[in-house]
């Protein structure tokens, strides 16, 4: 029922029904007006459930929010912004809200007790997968996710103050009053459509004015300062390490054209002053959760603030003096007040209302709704007509931010509440009624006083001026549980009532933890904000143990749930990982080249041709061209890495095994490189350009990890040395040109030709292209003669071009990865397939190449017994031998007449090819000794594939293993 | 007391007046057999297989906190069989095996799911490398199937197979492969210890480790001195401290490793899919929350809370992966201390000291290794021989680079791992 | 988390990468032995509370950073360049 006609409406539904709302209202407060008692069915014993707060503490009226791919499960009506159109939707309940088939869980209640589950469903053993667990599926859950595709935005951000005020509440507001007066750089954030925090709930004066005026006023003055942003609709949601924390800000309107959705802040402040409120607990009687039975502050709320009255009849229950200014503010506002119960006897309340005190409510009725209540009070017992429960157990402090780095909260009797504990997080200040500060006119004094501490620890002089307000008593009597019969919710979001406490207790579940592991009390969506210190003070009753002497469970991020999309914001498809495109992408992409994945950049599969229906065609084509003609490579993606200065010599001659100061100037050297556990990390070239100048290259997969090794070499290791490194990976573009023919395409785009004789194998060197001064390497990675050519970046897409069409005029081309793996595999070359960190330079047959003139990383850890053992597996060469020629890489190694299994293994495949070359499968694997059992004949036997084939043991290198080719 | 359905039926017509404790809370006696310190699942499930395999019930179990709250009762419940070094193996698949007889063994349902996970792969390379893992599981006796882009289409219709960054070429999937309900286990092997005689006691911190002419004699305790013929260090998260009581320095840094679970959602994920281009892996509870994680915060730390930027991390790899549960909301997110060895691998040993025995470097692995570990470390403790699918694990395979198992090729810089 | 970066001052956890304990600045000599190479590359004290670790500045100055820190609190006490410190 609205108490004001509203200006200006708009329509929503609910489960199909149209409503009437007032933009910007919570759903629940429409819903409310509308008299709609019954909006969800709790979770396990599908009961019927209405709106209980006017918070994001809600635990009853969980609904969806839209349909398809928009629609947003488990969304707080009290939360939820009406507006034209929005589609809300009742979860948890089949066939319909009003006639839920699982409802009979609750009739089967006496059997489904607090872990009950653990005891049964273990007979027959098949059953459990096949039909207990998912008959437990489906019932559980509450709202369901569409299983489309995200499609709204999202978005994060990062954001600098000096301090973060969090809440905007009195205390919050005064903070930020003082400290941005001061001079400080100021955030405040609440999670509140609108600041003001309880200021807009309550009929409470400050300074003179209204309180909602006031904040209307100090807001005003708030926005008109530089140094303060102000975000509403924003809830910190964790406080980390250093001053960080996270926010998620719900965007204003929803799913307004172009805007995102929400934006999850990181937000790094100097300090920050946690003005966050406290929440209303609720009492456990019998048949507490019925619709209708609210919190006391959130009847004020829809009352005073959004001019809806819950009820026509309402009865107030509580146990401290603040519940009573509701009987008040509903007689103000003409809602009839059907009785106040307090359960205390020393109390005294002027008002047109039955008051009964030392009473407590022991019944209610209402299947659907609430109708009545029973008390029970020295009189005797009583019932009452009642439509609306508005109940109060007392306030808990929300201390939980102050509780996320591990630290716990401390017990203050008189309050009957934990309150923070100071210095639980670093640089955080507590301020009002989060700190145990109930009234307005403490919330006020705490906030300016703590911000005024705050600014004068950042150097700055603020002043402190507190206006007037409220300052009446919080007179509290701890009531947790009703005595009497029937279940009396708790969590009421999971279904925990006192009797699972308890049995949880006689069962030995006694520590805190054990009990909320196993009732689940607290680990619903709201994570037992509203009910988990009267859970625990159920515990220590009993267990005969005190509340503090109980303890909490641990407060974990975040405060409120945060959607994956909005932490995740930017992730979506191809915002995951950067992509890195080589100069020759746009080229390759135009010659039809499938672009696959190598790290981070995209390298061409192979360029297919016409007529060519298979990649292994285009692949063989362009391993023709390198051993027959000349074909082009973009190697781009190998890290370059500069190294210059008068210790460049001993720097790579500690990180490399074999040596590279006795390298001349202009020639280059394969090398290479163990981590520090003897281990092969990376292997390349490295090329000495001048007598204080090298230029190394390594693997595409490994560069990162390679200038980060020769960095903590350098700075950590030995920083006697004087030298620089720099990745230069981007600065040059880089082509294999590889063939018989590649000296004589060389020789066509160079600018001054090459002979053999200045350039043998493994020179380096100084070369122009068409005026532009590139470097040239005589390597090879294909066994042919070959050489590879650098240009900077700039240039690399028009030499790329220009290679592709000489090469294809000497009866060549491009190719792509998988050719330059066939080819790289018959020269029995190494990638990371083989180098794959669990490999010693033993096991790849360079063990010879770790000097021994001279210490470097890995030398020492390189020779310990293990490494060296004989019996390890070592890099062998595989040709099939047998009716079937197809290997594959992964597959198992076994002795001829041995069964595939573990204790057979001889070792494993690790790359595999079709050699056009060879003309048959080729693989590189690793086997036990391998190294002395050439020409034995092996099963490969791939399971997965289900492959077997016969296969001879043989040297990696296929072809041309005097290097003739390469050398010549 | 037998749990059964009769029973949960029985009590709840007499409202649930005849449950008894689950475990006893006995004072500490001041001598045992055995004393395991440390009451998480591989705590428990020791104390257990002593008095089951080996008839030793003269034993305790010496926890600081309660029972079960460590990473035990921390973790995302995943429970496989999937490694491919020997060593690993043999182990992983027994400790598959005593998963699959757990409840009518403990009598006690642990809710044990094998509802298959898939380790999705994206190159050809990993494609490679998840072949030669799923062929070494097959060898072993344990179940994969490698699967190409359709056939996890087929299974997982919900995964972005258009516009992700990484495009899926397919995926490892062990039917084996599963859940279980994380707290359970240490109640139930709490439960079946207890009833074979074990003593656990809670609130009972080790101080101190007797140690004359180099052989044990018992351990100090906040709640005063316990003699021991026998004494297992199970407290991984905590291993460093304890050994050191003994004198030992362990190849172990601390680090931690964050999960999450989302608020209840009806049924939607129906297996544990792990993304292969970065951390994350996910699985649906039975209550309806999404349980995912992601790598270690990276840095050491005994703080068990974790850092925002590896939060963020996992859900940009969720999104990227599987957009359909964008909307899903985060509602907890725990960081829980990992013992990370230098080659990823545990360590089940006898120690410098007679009769000090120590099962420890779990790394984030140690959940599905529960009942595994509790078996092959009571063989150890009961017959001071290795138990044979558990041998490889030996400490001194960092010192001489014998047997190391190094699962992930990074090398012995422990957070790598 | 944030760490100050000597060159660059306070920046966010994510710019830096985590290698380990400080402990790698003092490389035992080859012939150290077994026990000493063992407890380089594999022991650690591994303390919970102050410990003295290594972060590199990947994504920033590129520095090798000895950082002070508590493995429990999170606390940064102090940080500086892994080339000037003493060993």
């Amino acid at each position: 029922m609205r108490l004001q006609d509203p200006q200006s409406t708009v329509s929503f539904t609910f489960d199909g029904r149209r409503y009437r709302g007032v933009p910007g209202e919570p759903v629940a407060a429409a819903l409310l007006a509308a008299g709609v008692r019954l909006v969800a069915r709790s979770f396990k014993y599908h009961r019927p459930r209405g709106i209980m707060s006017a918070g994001s503490e809600e635990q009853n009226a969980l609904v969806t929010v839209g349909r398809g791919p928009q629609a947003e499960p488990n969304v707080r009506a009290t939360v939820l912004e009406v507006s034209e159109g929005l589609e809300v939707f009742s979860q948890n309940a089949w066939p319909s809200l009003k006639h839920d088939a699982m409802a009979v869980n609750d009739l089967m209640s006496p059997f489904l007790g607090a872990g009950f589950y653990y005891k049964t469903f273990m007979w027959p053993k098949p059953f459990w997968e096949k039909l207990y667990e998912p008959v437990i599926r489906r019932a559980a859950g509450l709202g369901g996710l569409s299983g489309k595709a995200n499609q709204d935005r999202y978005e994060k951000a990062f954001a600098f103050c000096d301090v973060l005020i969090i809440g905007a509440g009195p205390a919050g507001l005064m903070a930020a009053l003082t400290a941005g007066r001061a001079g400080a750089d100021v955030i405040l954030a609440d999670e509140d459509t609108a600041m003001g925090g309880r200021l807009l709930r309550e009929v409470e004066d400050v300074d003179g004015q209204p309180g909602p005026d006031w904040a209307a006023e100090t807001i005003a003055a708030l926005s008109a300062m530089d140094n303060v942003r102000l975000m509403t609709r924003t809830t910190v949601t964790g406080a980390y390490d250093q001053g960080t924390y996270g926010a998620l800000e719900r965007i204003a309107g929803l799913r307004r054209a172009g805007k995102p959705l929400e934006c999850f802040w990181r937000i790094v402040a100097k300090r920050s002053i946690l003005c966050a409120g406290a929440l209303e607990r609720p009492i456990a009687f019998p048949n507490n959760d019925r619709p209708g039975i609210m919190m006391a502050s959130a009847v004020r709320s829809y009352v005073n603030r959004w001019g809806v009255a819950p009820g026509k009849a309402v009865t107030i229950f509580g146990n401290n003096d603040d519940a009573h200014r509701t009987a008040r503010d509903l007689v103000a506002a003409g809602v009839k007040v059907a009785a106040l119960v307090d359960c205390r006897d020393d109390v005294q309340v002027d008002g047109d209302f039955p008051v009964y005190t030392g009473a407590q409510v022991v019944a209610t009725k209402g299947r659907r709704a609430l109708e009545r209540i029973t008390i029970s009070h020295a009189g005797g017992t009583r019932d009452i007509r009642t439509d609306c429960l508005a109940m109060s157990g007392g306030w808990n402090p929300t201390v939980h931010l102050t509780c996320q780095m591990n630290g716990r909260p401390t017990w203050q009797a008189d309050i009957a509440s934990f309150v923070p504990t100071p210095g639980n997080v670093p640089g955080m200040v507590t301020a009002g009624a989060c700190n145990g500060a109930f009234s307005t006119a403490a919330c006020l004094k705490e906030g300016a006083e703590v911000a005024a501490e705050v600014a004068t620890g950042l150097g700055l002089k603020p002043k402190v001026t507190v206006p007037s307000a409220d300052d009446s008593a919080y007179r509290i009597s701890p009531l947790w549980a009703v005595p009497g019969q029937g279940r009396k919710w708790i969590d009421f979001q999971n279904d925990v009532h006192v009797k699972d406490i308890k049995l949880a207790a006689q069962e030995n579940f006694r520590s805190v933890e054990h009990m909320k592991r196993y009732t689940t009390q607290g680990m619903a969506p709201d994570q037992g904000k509203s009910s988990n210190v009267v859970a625990l003070a159920v515990l220590a009753d009993a267990t005969g143990r005190g509340i503090p002497e109980t303890g909490t469970t641990t407060f974990r991020p975040p405060f409120v749930p945060v959607s994956i999309a909005a932490m995740g914001a930017g992730s979506q498809g191809k915002g995951f990982a950067p992509e890195r495109l080589t100069t020759s992408h746009c080229a390759s992409v135009a010659r039809g080249a499938p672009m696959i994945e190598a790290g981070l950049w995209y390298r061409p599969s192979y360029f297919p041709q016409q007529g060519e229906t298979h990649w292994r065609q285009s692949c063989d084509r362009e391993v023709r061209y390198v051993r027959n003609a000349v074909g082009v490579c973009d190697v781009s993606t190998l890290g370059k890495i500069d190294i210059q200065g008068p210790g460049a010599a001993a720097l790579l001659d500690f990180v490399y095994t074999n040596t590279f100061s006795t390298l001349k100037v202009g020639r280059t050297r394969y090398g290479l490189m163990l981590r520090e556990d003897g281990h092969v990390m990376d292997d390349g070239t490295t090329a000495r350009l001048g007598e204080q100048h090298y230029v190394m290259t390594t693997t595409t997969a490994a560069a990162a990890q390679v200038m980060r090794h020769l960095e903590f070499t350098l700075q950590v290791l030995r920083p006697d040395l004087n030298a620089r490194i720099m990745s230069v990976t981007e600065q040059w573009a880089q082509f294999a040109v590889a063939g018989p023919r590649s000296r004589d395409l060389l020789n066509s785009v160079l600018d001054d030709q090459i002979v053999d004789a200045d350039w043998p194998f493994m020179a380096c060197g100084a070369v122009d292209v068409a005026g532009v001064q590139g470097r040239l390497f005589r390597i090879s990675f294909s066994g042919e003669h070959a050489y590879e050519l650098a240009v900077p970046a700039r240039y690399g897409d028009s030499l790329f071009r220009l290679l592709t069409a000489q090469a294809e005029s000497y009866g060549g081309g491009a190719y792509g990865m998988e050719a330059l793996n066939v080819l790289r595999i018959e020269k029995g070359f190494t990638t990371h397939a083989e180098i794959h960190g669990r490999t010693t330079a033993f096991d790849i047959g360079m063990d010879r190449m770790i000097s021994r003139k001279k210490d470097c990383i890995g030398r020492t850890a390189a020779a310990r017994p293990g490494l060296i053992d004989d019996d390890r597996e070592q890099l062998v060469g595989l040709k099939a031998v047998g009716a079937v020629k197809q290997l594959t890489a992964g597959a198992h190694l076994f002795a001829q007449d041995a069964a595939p299994e573990r204790v057979n293994g001889q070792g494993y495949t690790t790359s595999v090819a079709y050699s056009p070359t060879l003309q048959t499968g080729l693989a590189l694997g690793f086997l036990k000794r391998g190294s002395a059992r050439h020409g034995e004949v092996l099963r490969m036997v791939d399971h997965l594939r289900q492959i077997e084939a016969m296969v001879e043991v043989c040297d990696p290198v296929f072809f041309d293993p005097e290097g003739g080719r390469a050398r010549g | 007391m037998r749990y059964s359905g009769f029973r949960v039926i029985k009590e709840g017509f007499f409202g649930q007046k005849g449950w008894k404790p689950v475990w006893r809370d006995p004072d500490p006696k001041p001598e045992y057999d055995a004393v395991i310190i440390g009451g998480g699942g591989h705590g428990l499930a020791t104390a257990y297989y002593l008095a089951k395999e080996h008839g030793l019930t003269n034993v305790a179990v010496l926890e600081k906190g309660y029972i079960g709250g460590g990473n035990v009762g921390r973790n995302t419940t995943i429970v496989r069989a999937n490694y491919f070094l020997p060593g690993n193996s043999e182990f992983y698949s027994h400790s598959l095996k005593l998963w699959e007889g757990m409840e009518q063994d403990l009598n006690y349902n642990v809710m044990h799911s094998q509802r298959g996970l898939i380790n999705l792969f994206h190159s050809d390379g990993q494609r490679d490398a998840f072949a030669r893992r799923g062929n070494a599981m097959i060898n072993q006796g344990d179940d994969a199937v490698l699967l190409d882009t359709d056939g996890v289409r087929k299974i997982l219709p919900y995964l972005d197979f258009e516009n992700g960054r990484f495009p899926i070429y397919g995926g490892l999937y062990h039917p084996r492969g599963g859940t279980a309900r994380h707290d359970a286990v240490a109640w139930g092997y709490a439960r079946g210890a207890d009833q074979r005689g074990v003593d656990i006691i809670q609130n009972c911190e080790v101080t101190g480790i007797d140690i004359e002419g180099g052989v044990v004699k018992g351990v100090q305790t906040t709640r005063g001195a316990i003699k021991a013929k026998k004494v297992g260090i199970v407290v991984a998260g905590r291993s460093g401290q304890v050994a050191q009581m003994a004198g030992m320095r362990l190849p172990i840094e601390s680090h931690v490793l964050q999960a999450f679970v989302t608020e209840g959602l009806k049924p939607i994920i129906d297996h544990v899919v792990s993304f292969g281009m970065g951390h994350f892996y996910i699985s649906q509870s039975d209550k309806g929350g999404l349980v995912f994680g992601g790598d270690l915060d990276f840095y050491s730390s005994y703080a068990a809370r974790g850092n925002l930027p590896m939060k963020e991390h996992v859900m940009d790899a969720a999104m990227t992966l599987m957009p359909m549960i964008g909307k899903a909301r985060v509602l907890r997110s725990w960081g829980g201390i990992m013992d990370m060895t230098p080659d990823g691998s545990p360590i089940i040993d006898k120690t410098a000291t007679d009769g000090l025995f120590i099962d420890c470097g779990w790394c984030y692995g140690g959940f599905k290794a529960v009942p595994g570990s509790g078996f092959s470390f009571a063989h150890l403790m009961a017959t001071g021989r290795h138990h044979e699918p558990a041998a490889g694990f030996r400490l001194n395979r960092f010192r001489d680079g014998v047997g190391l198992m190094d699962e992930e090729g990074t090398g012995s810089q422990h957070n790598l791992h | 988390m944030r760490i100050t970066c000597p060159n660059c001052g306070e920046r966010d956890r994510r710019e830096f990468y985590y290698q380990g304990d400080a402990l790698a600045l003092t490389r035992p000599a080859p012939d150290a032995g077994p026990h000493a190479w063992d407890d380089y590359l594999h022991n650690r004290d591994n303390p919970a509370g102050d410990t003295q670790d290594l972060w590199f500045h990947e994504a920033g100055c590129g520095a090798w950073i000895v950082v002070n820190r508590n493995t429990v609190t999170h606390a940064i006490d102090d940080t500086r360049l892994a080339a000037t410190v003493k060993r």
